[in-house]
């Protein structure tokens, strides 16, 4: 409240919401106070709920630090340093399983799902019916609003042992192909789910963009002698890059973090060992086994190195000229 | 039809272009769309076709309802679909008073408190709390195998203060200071102008609130030991994905010897969670392509 006093400059400014054309400098922090008192009691829950479940839990990392125990509480477990990072320092065979499987996927993620929504929506994009382009749209939006083990079951029902495709195999004599329960393809299987649920919908900033391109850019490559190739190289590709980048960004601050949701149902019928993932070592070694300062642990390097990701590919995207996702 | 200004400058595609790329997206769209209508008709078939076809019927020639009598006539599915309901409901009303609030209490830049408020939101799309800590401290809070524990972990999401934020803040300033003119405080502009004009921000926003808890199954596994109190996405896990057979005890004492075929079982409460999602779609789904969202954030 003092530092929002201090700071306050002499110049008059409205506010958004059009607040009366007063000079803040001039109030004193307690009839600041009583003007806003409406907005701060309006943020009060908002706030509260936050400061409870988002960073309160900061606090709990303590436990990466201690041998906890739930029966003697937070607090009163003894700190054991860094032994809970052994796992990590020394590879534990379980967690470099857990890693690699994690960067396996994210790498299958990057490669094969970050470029599909692309090419689709230059495909949506030229579509010249509006109505065409709203309908595909709405179709390819659809199974973004499905949760993970609708899609897990929807896959079943089509790839597994008695659905869909082995079934009209069986019926015309041919052997069945065995995907669901193989643990040989399970992060195609879990990259496939990927791309049918997501990349109709990660589509929508590409469309956006697109949308946004002037017009005029194609006609002048069309009279210079480009061709549709040429355009979409040339022009629509340009016009994208911000949005690619900024996607990219976050997607690589994910890259250790891969769908609990998604992968917990479907263990038990691959095995831990083709699918065990950062996240889910996570869960079944510190709520499922009790083992609760490693799982803090790992959670909390994988946390640190997520946001370290972040904040390097966006200095890196400065380098390139690119706008990032926050500018420094 | 195919004129240059149509194609908004772009070349016009050769006659071999245009059918591959319908021929691309018709596959795209049946790729969605099959599965759908294979679900709904296994679980409206009979048991002679489920037993013929081996597990999966694409045209039944007879259709029955008795597999969704069975699971709504009491029993686990109807149990966890009524809990689904009432946990949605609440929260996402829950969800939209505060995140509304909050937006409107941070769309002032000049207010007091403004700038570590709107930072303490923002630090928060930064990272999300680890799985062990957040478990913690619903624990602490003596939320397990509570219901609001599905509810209040995951009540507010900070992208959505922003966005609405950013909306709120975009609001014609006249139309708010003619109000204040006309004596309206901070609540009557908030109530009578603010929440009017940004109803289809809101719908959007809501829906995406619904779905998150419609679809909760993380919260649901990580804080709720009772499987009494199980969501719909739990049992969904249970006897579809892990194909546990659903019995008389577990349908409230229907069907006995004619019970429905399992496998129309399972595909009736696969579409029973599909059906409200469906409900609401197409009531938000134009607002998408109007960039509600995204032509928010931008700012």
């Amino acid at each position: 409240m003092v530092t929002g006093l201090r700071q306050a400059p002499e110049r008059l400014r409205i506010g958004a919401l059009g607040r009366p054309h007063v000079p803040a400098a001039k109030l004193t922090w307690w009839r600041r106070l009583l003007r806003d008192k409406v907005l701060l009691l309006a943020a009060v829950p908002g706030i509260g709920l936050l400061l409870l479940f988002q960073y309160v839990p900061l606090l709990g990392n303590v436990i990466a630090f201690k041998d906890y125990e739930p029966f003697i509480g937070i607090l009163q477990s003894p700190w054991v340093g860094l032994a809970n990072f052994a796992v990590i320092f020394n590879g534990d065979p379980a967690f470099l399983n857990a890693l690699s499987n994690t960067l396996v996927i994210t790498l299958l993620q990057v490669l094969i799902v970050f470029p599909v929504p692309i090419g689709l929506a230059l495909l949506l994009d030229s579509l010249i019916s509006e109505r065409t382009k709203r309908i595909v749209q709405s179709i390819l939006y659809l199974p973004h609003f499905l949760s993970w083990i609708i899609v897990i079951a929807i896959f079943q029902q089509m790839l597994g042992d008695a659905g869909l495709m082995n079934t009209f195999l069986r019926d015309h004599g041919l052997g069945t192909i065995s995907i669901i329960s193989n643990p040989g393809l399970f992060k195609l299987l879990v990259t496939s789910q990927v791309l049918w649920k997501d990349a109709g919908w990660a589509t929508i900033l590409f469309v956006a963009a697109l949308s946004r391109v002037d017009p005029t850019l194609y006609e002048a490559a069309a009279i210079d002698g480009a061709g549709r190739w040429r355009q979409r190289w040339h022009v629509s590709l340009p016009g994208l890059r911000s949005v690619i980048v900024l996607l990219l960004i976050l997607r690589l601050g994910q890259s250790l973090t891969f769908g609990f949701e998604q992968i917990i149902p479907q263990q038990q019928a691959v095995g831990i060992n083709a699918s065990e993932v950062l996240d889910t070592y996570v869960f079944n070694n510190g709520i499922v086994n009790g083992d609760w300062g490693i799982a803090a642990a790992v959670g909390m390097v994988k946390g640190i190195v997520g946001v370290v990701i972040v904040f390097v590919a966006n200095k890196v995207a400065h380098w390139f000229g690119e706008q990032g996702i926050y500018q420094a | 039809m195919t004129t240059r200004t149509m194609t908004g400058g772009l070349v016009p595609a050769t006659r071999p272009a245009r059918v591959v790329k319908a021929v691309v997206l018709l596959i795209c769209c049946a790729v969605v769309i099959v599965p759908f209508i294979g679900i709904v008709a296994t679980s409206l078939s009979t048991r002679d076709e489920v037993v013929r076809s081996g597990g999966f019927v694409m045209f039944p020639s007879r259709i029955t309802f008795a597999a969704y009598q069975a699971i709504l006539s009491g029993g686990v599915v109807t149990r966890a679909t009524v809990i689904s309901v009432a946990v949605t409901t609440v929260g996402t009303a829950l969800s939209l008073v505060a995140t509304s609030m909050l937006g409107y209490g941070l769309s002032r830049s000049r207010s007091t408190l403004h700038k570590p408020l709107l930072m303490l939101v923002l630090f928060a799309l930064l990272f999300t709390p680890g799985i062990i800590p957040s478990y913690l401290v619903v624990k602490s809070l003596g939320l397990l195998d509570n219901y609001w524990s599905l509810i209040l972990p995951v009540a507010i999401n900070a992208f959505n203060v922003i966005v609405l934020r950013a909306f709120f803040m975009e609001l014609p300033r006249e139309i708010i200071d003619s109000a204040r003119i006309d004596g309206a405080g901070d609540v009557a502009i908030l109530w009578r102008i603010v929440l009017p004009m940004s109803k289809a921000v809101l719908a959007v926003i809501g829906l995406f609130y619904a779905v998150g808890y419609w679809n909760a199954f993380f919260t649901a596994l990580l804080y709720l030991q009772d499987n009494a109190k199980w969501p719909l996405q739990l049992v969904l896990r249970t006897y579809v994905v892990n194909q546990v057979n659903l019995g008389v005890d577990q349908l409230g004492g229907v069907g006995g010897a004619q019970l429905p075929p399992q496998q129309a079982l399972e595909m009736a409460i696969l579409v029973l969670s599909i059906i409200p999602i469906l409900l609401v779609y197409p009531f938000v789904q134009r607002h998408f392509s109007k960039g509600v969202l995204f032509g928010a954030v931008k700012g």
